[in-house]
């Protein structure tokens, strides 16, 4: 789980990790020993089920979904996500731009393909299988989001406002937590995620799973996540906020190779 | 949904590395549903392995390995082309296998 009680981060998340460079390796030994167990490719192979399946009114599978390099092409397409859209006229990332198929190939209403986002481990949803499979055939592609049309600087710019902003309950903005170096809660590290050594290796490896609750988590539900910490509310799936600060994050780490789906603490 | 298996098989000189992942909910028995009841024991007991059909490995596992297992072992004398075959028995009588060719 992570932070659940306002006490537990408020004494932990201003604590300076002690021996902050001891600390690195054994945080980096227990990642390598987590990554080599990784059951991700489980989740692949159910996702590559699922985007073949035909589903919905007019019973048709994802396989003709646009993910940006034409109907149908997988093979790097989630390392060019996220990115302006002509056909709607918005920046969307990799979740956004499925529910979009699922709308308009599968015929399926928002309600319905909405109905159960995030799973947890004894059943994990179809956005989370999918997501699995399509960023998969990302592997080695450098990450290479959008950046050329208006909207898509537009929506860079909103996700870095939205990084620093201050705001709900806590007056909390992104910052608070991913701001400065060596901090910690627990035993997770906080990322400084506007700097692109930090960014890089992080962002590369989402989706992924999660060790410590053997679930598989998509990007949205990170960004939903850190807004819960944060107590704000959360963001409505596929909104323009969630594809701005996943636009502010993917060019941050622009240029790494995907490296994912990953595996997680 | 059938908790998918996969095999991957890889000859290093004369040794095959074989990595096999499980999906299995590996219940301990020591957790509770949301209403507080405990969640029944459910594990995967036995885990067999043959290369061409001949048992090579054959092992006793208990609740005390994670959800959806990964595992793997080297296989002395293996040759590009034989077939891996593992398969699991599960304590409520449940089973999988699946099958690999050593690449
Ligand atoms: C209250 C502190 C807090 C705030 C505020 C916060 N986060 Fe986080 N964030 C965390 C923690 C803790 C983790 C690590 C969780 C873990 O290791 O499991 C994390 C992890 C992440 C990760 C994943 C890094 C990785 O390991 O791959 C991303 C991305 C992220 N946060 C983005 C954000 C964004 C965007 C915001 C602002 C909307 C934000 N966070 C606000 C605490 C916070």
């Amino acid at each position: 789980m992570l932070v659940s009680g306002r006490s537990v981060l408020l004494t932990a998340a201003l604590t300076l990790a002690a021996g902050s460079a001891a600390a690195q390796s054994q945080f980096e030994k227990y990642q390598k020993m987590v990554a080599e167990g990784s059951p991700v490719e489980l989740f692949e192979l159910v996702g590559e089920g699922l985007w073949k399946k035909p589903q919905g009114p007019k019973n048709a599978s994802l396989e003709q979904c646009d993910l940006g390099l034409g109907a149908g092409v997988l093979q790097g397409a989630y390392a060019r996500l996220p990115r302006y859209f002509r056909d709607v006229d918005r920046v969307m990332d990799l979740e956004t731009r499925m529910l979009h198929c699922m709308m308009t190939l599968q015929g399926r209403s928002l309600e319905e393909a909405t109905k159960r986002l995030f799973g947890n481990a004894d059943k994990p949803s179809e956005m989370e299988y999918l997501s699995a499979y399509v960023a998969g055939q990302s592997r080695g592609h450098a990450m290479a989001p959008g950046q050329s049309h208006p909207r898509e600087q537009a929506a860079y710019e909103l996700g870095r406002k939205l990084y620093f902003y201050r705001t709900g309950l806590w007056d909390f903005s992104c910052a608070s937590c991913h701001g400065e170096e060596g901090k910690r809660i627990r035993m997770s590290e906080l990322p400084v995620l506007y700097k692109p050594e930090a960014a890089r290796p992080l962002i590369a490896t989402w989706p992924a799973y999660r060790v410590s609750n053997s679930t598989f988590k998509t990007m949205q539900w990170r960004i939903n996540n850190c807004f819960r910490q944060m107590r704000t509310p959360e963001p409505v799936f596929g909104s323009e906020v969630v594809n701005a600060m996943n636009m502010f994050l993917t060019v941050t780490a622009q240029g790494e190779p995907y490296r994912g789906p990953g595996t997680k603490r | 949904m059938a908790d998918p298996m996969k095999i991957r098989a890889t000859l290093k000189g004369d040794l095959a590395d074989v990595r096999v992942l499980m999906g299995h909910p590996m219940e301990t028995g020591q957790r509770k549903d949301g209403a507080g009841k405990p969640i029944p024991l459910h594990f995967i007991q036995e885990v067999t392995v043959k290369l061409n059909g001949k048992t090579v490995i054959e092992g006793q596992i208990s609740q005390a390995i994670s959800r959806n297992p990964v595992f793997s072992f080297r296989v002395k004398g293996a040759k590009s082309g034989d077939k891996v075959e593992i398969s699991w028995l599960d304590n409520k009588g449940d089973t999988n296998r699946t099958e690999a060719a050593i690449a």
